[in-house]
């Protein structure tokens, strides 16, 4: 092992004999350009509604259900895809995203949710990642289109303008913080209720594992 | 010629006739083999405001507007503010502890199953035009109505 080392330093470390610097430094630069753009574009490939959908999975289950939301049809007709709320735009984060997802494709594989039945049964921990997630990084992926500095609440309904008003603009609590089950259905919540007094033993682990 | 013109001024008064004694539904004046224009979907009041019940059982209709709201076996959304332990951050009326009894008069822990599905009997209102008038008079003006009649002393 150590021989082979030694004899790849020794050839890695040695001018090119044959082969001139121009090729090497243009070739170099050319082949940078296609691998990193290739990479890119492939990447783009996996962030779209698209890809997303391709899977029964998430056609059959939480993409159904977005359909009949306001994300996904409205009066103004901007549309919110999968990857505008489950990928961050950040480029360090959506591959830090993108890395995290390869359990997905294990998922996908063994096929953890690959029947309704199975979906419903592991919905709370799915979503419960997804608002940990949320919590954690204020709702960043809501406020990519909905901002607290534009949002002009004296346009709001009564209720919404004074919740807004306590809680938001407070930085008391984060979009998702009641704002969950609005572009799929809920999963059973008898078990983690988030509200008030009630043991929400999976919401709470998951934050605080996330906090930790 | 005489042939076609004596069916078609028969067709044309019978039209007419018909015309003239228009029953009024729901679908309009439109002829029934024509789709009359949908009437616009009338807007959903939206302000908050708590409406006079009309009596005093009457379920109080919801003055916001609860599109999408998620009530089904897994989760109930308009508890999110109206449960009991929600109204401290929600500020919205709590559910009534009537809804809390089984049907043999018991009070549960929270609300009874019976009592789950709110839309059953809570409505909220549109801007829609009437299409009946309403006779209803409430408790008050029948009492009103009895006095001014000099009855209702005992």
């Amino acid at each position: 092992m150590r021989r082979m080392i030694s004899r790849f330093w020794r050839v890695m470390s040695k001018p090119a004999t044959h082969l001139s610097l121009g090729f090497l430094t243009i070739g170099g630069f050319v082949m940078g350009v296609i691998f990193w753009g290739g990479f890119n574009t492939a990447l783009e490939l996996t962030n779209t509604e698209e890809f997303c959908v391709s899977c029964h999975e998430m056609r059959d289950n939480v993409f159904v259900e977005l359909q009949t939301t306001v994300h996904y049809s409205n009066a103004s007709g901007v549309r919110a895809t999968c990857p505008d709320c489950h990928v961050p735009h950040a480029w360090s984060s959506k591959i830090a995203r993108k890395m995290a997802a390869s359990k997905e494709v294990y998922g996908k594989i063994f096929g953890t949710i690959s029947t309704r039945e199975k979906f419903e049964a592991k919905r709370l921990e799915l979503a419960s990642h997804e608002w940990a997630r949320f919590e954690a990084n204020d709702s960043l992926e809501c406020r990519n289109c909905h901002s607290s500095e534009s949002m002009d609440i004296t346009l709001q309904s009564k209720r919404a303008s004074e919740a807004h008003e306590r809680f938001l603009l407070t930085g008391e609590k984060t979009c998702i913080s009641c704002h969950k089950g609005i572009a799929h259905e809920l999963p059973d919540m008898s078990e983690a209720a988030w509200h008030g007094k009630g043991d929400p033993k999976l919401v709470q682990s998951y934050l605080s594992s996330v906090a930790d | 010629m005489k042939k076609l013109l004596i069916p078609a001024i028969i067709a044309l008064s019978v039209s007419a006739a018909f015309a003239e004694n228009q029953v009024a539904t729901l679908r309009g004046t439109a002829p029934l083999d024509e789709n009359p224009d949908a009437p616009v979907i009338p807007k959903v009041v939206n302000s908050d405001i708590r409406q006079v019940r009309n009596y005093p059982e009457q379920p109080p209709v919801i003055p916001h507007k609860i599109d999408g709201y998620q009530i089904d076996i897994k989760y109930n959304q308009c508890l999110t503010c109206h449960a009991r332990s929600a109204i401290e951050v929600s500020q919205a009326p709590m559910v009534s502890i009537t809804h809390f009894m089984d049907r043999d008069g018991q009070f549960l822990a929270s609300v009874s199953p019976r009592r789950f599905f709110c839309t059953q009997c809570h409505v909220p209102q549109s801007e829609a035009r009437i299409e009946l008038k309403n006779t209803f008079v409430d408790v008050d003006e029948v009492l009103d109505y009895i006095q001014s009649q000099g009855g209702g002393s005992e």
